[in-house]
């Protein structure tokens, strides 16, 4: 059962869940689901770019991802249009730019499902050390713009009058974000990184005292997820994607249960 | 004591537009260490804009701002702190910058919440709030406060404490406040400087001079009616409900 691509799976997917931690945090108190959702759909934008020009998947997409990510707060300040009106136009067009390409690219055979829903179990060994390397140096500079980031977070205002410089934080924290979805893309898929991110961080909230409680929790229901939910994709023959996010669900419902008041009731 | 060494921020005549329409212009107006300067003027006459301007938050787009201080602390109007952060009274008051836990007990003792410390920011009432707002100002010991009227939702007992307090901050430390503020009685009794807005500046001065300004009495003539005697004055404009000016 343990064979070499399914450890190499577990390594990658446990890299994945801990970065996803923290921004899947940040992504729930910023609001920012469905902007993550944009990033996501921008990723598939980003793969048919690496088949064009003969990149590297993962940088194509956090290129890619970076650039609608920036395109998307310049808009903000520049139009009057909403954002979440924002998001959906450049969302659905650069899937919609992406699928095109992919007819175009009929040449290449394309694995839609695995883009689309994740091929984790097809993992090699330069992936891993991307998404580690990738993923140690977004905690790297989450650690050093933590401080200006979660007082922007907590009050935009409070901490642009105290000088902590939130607009820069923010751009950064849209960079890093593009980061995430291209190192976990492998993983999950286009369709479900948002859900990686965000369903151990609302999981870890319901029980949550502070923060930093919540980012633990969070990391460790995301790598719970990804152990769970890979041995299910072995066993059942399901792609790794949606079993981690189910897997994901499931433990976000169980965090629902009042256990205080279950043992209130008991004694 | 009003040397120029001494000063903590100068505004000149400075404006900032809006969609086309000044918010405010013409603001000029100067802060010094130990003097409390204060912001009178009805609803959307430019009060927080003008506290916005100098923490610049708001960009100006005429006349010019100098700061000799970044050692800021804010206390905002409105506030709300979204459910899906936990958030307890201690991870707030370290928001920007770092605190010993002696330094963040001490400050929520003088406003009287020590007792939240390791509470949930959302479980306080409105009022025990707004005084952890002032305290976590209050602990970075800044040399500039900026309060945009701090006592709202604070019991009639506890306002008068948070006054008295935030006077002595400003002897203390030797700080200067901005402060907004509908408590006439407290702008006229406590400050030393006083500005009243209405878009621009109707008057300012020093308490007992800007309490006999027509431009004040315009604005303010029917509560203070009791304290004053009548004064017959002129006045050279008139504002419309939208705060413009017709002459």
């Amino acid at each position: 059962m343990f064979d070499d691509f399914f450890i190499r799976a577990l390594i990658a997917g446990i890299g994945v869940a801990i970065v996803a931690g923290p921004l899947g945090c940040l992504v729930i108190w910023r609001r920012l689901s469905y902007f993550g959702d944009t990033l996501a759909h921008s990723a598939l934008l980003g793969v048919t770019f690496a088949y064009s020009f003969e990149l590297n998947a993962s940088f194509s997409v956090f290129i890619i991802s970076a650039v609608i990510g920036l395109l998307l707060l310049s808009l903000q300040k520049r139009t009057k249009l909403p954002g979440d009106a924002l998001l959906g136009i450049l969302s659905h067009a650069s899937l919609a730019i992406g699928l095109v390409i992919i007819g175009f690219l009929s040449f290449i055979r394309i694995d839609l499902m695995s883009l689309l829903f994740g091929d984790i179990l097809a993992v090699s060994l330069q992936e891993i050390l991307i998404i580690w390397a990738g993923g140690f140096l977004i905690l790297i500079i989450l650690f050093f713009i933590w401080k200006s980031l979660f007082a922007a977070t907590v009050n935009y205002e409070l901490a642009a009058a105290e000088g902590m410089n939130p607009d820069r934080s923010n751009l950064i924290f849209t960079i890093l974000l593009a980061g995430v979805i291209a190192i976990s893309i492998k993983m999950v898929g286009v369709l479900l990184i948002t859900g990686l991110l965000l369903i151990p961080a609302a999981m870890s909230r319901n029980f949550s005292k502070g923060p930093y409680q919540m980012i633990f929790f969070s990391a460790i229901g995301g790598v719970l997820s990804v152990i769970v939910g890979l041995f299910a994709s072995l066993e059942f023959d399901i792609a790794s994607g949606p079993a981690i996010i189910t897997v994901a669900l499931v433990f976000f419902i169980l965090s629902l249960i009042p256990l205080k008041k279950m043992r209130a009731l008991q004694k | 004591m009003l040397n120029q060494n001494n000063l903590l921020v100068k505004l000149n005549n400075a404006g900032v537009k809006k969609n086309n329409k000044w918010l405010v212009k013409g603001v000029s107006l100067e802060i010094h260490k130990g003097q409390i300067v204060t912001l009178i003027g009805p609803n959307g006459s430019g009060k927080t804009t003008t506290a916005k301007i100098v923490l610049d938050i708001f960009k100006i787009d005429e006349g010019e701002l100098i700061k000799n201080t970044n050692k800021l602390a804010y206390v905002p109007q409105k506030i709300a702190i979204d459910w899906t952060l936990p958030l307890r009274v201690f991870d707030f008051m370290t928001l920007t910058c770092k605190l010993k836990i002696s330094e963040i007990e001490d400050a929520l003792s003088l406003t009287g919440v020590v007792g939240h410390l390791y509470n949930d920011i959302r479980k306080l009432s409105g009022g025990e709030f707004q005084r952890v707002l002032i305290a976590r100002a209050i602990a970075k010991k800044p040399e500039l406060l900026i309060l945009d009227e701090p006592v709202q939702g604070v019991d009639y007992s506890g306002e008068i404490a948070l006054y008295n307090l935030i006077k002595k901050i400003s002897k203390d430390f030797n700080c200067g406040i901005l402060l907004i503020s509908h408590d006439l009685h407290f702008v006229m009794s406590a400050t030393d400087h006083v500005i009243c807005l209405n878009g621009h500046i109707c008057c300012s001065g020093a308490p007992s001079v800007v309490s006999k300004n027509p431009a004040y009495l315009e604005l303010f003539g029917e509560r203070t009616s009791s304290t004053l005697s009548l004064y017959e004055h002129k006045h050279d404009h008139t504002h419309d409900s939208d705060g413009s000016i017709s002459k």
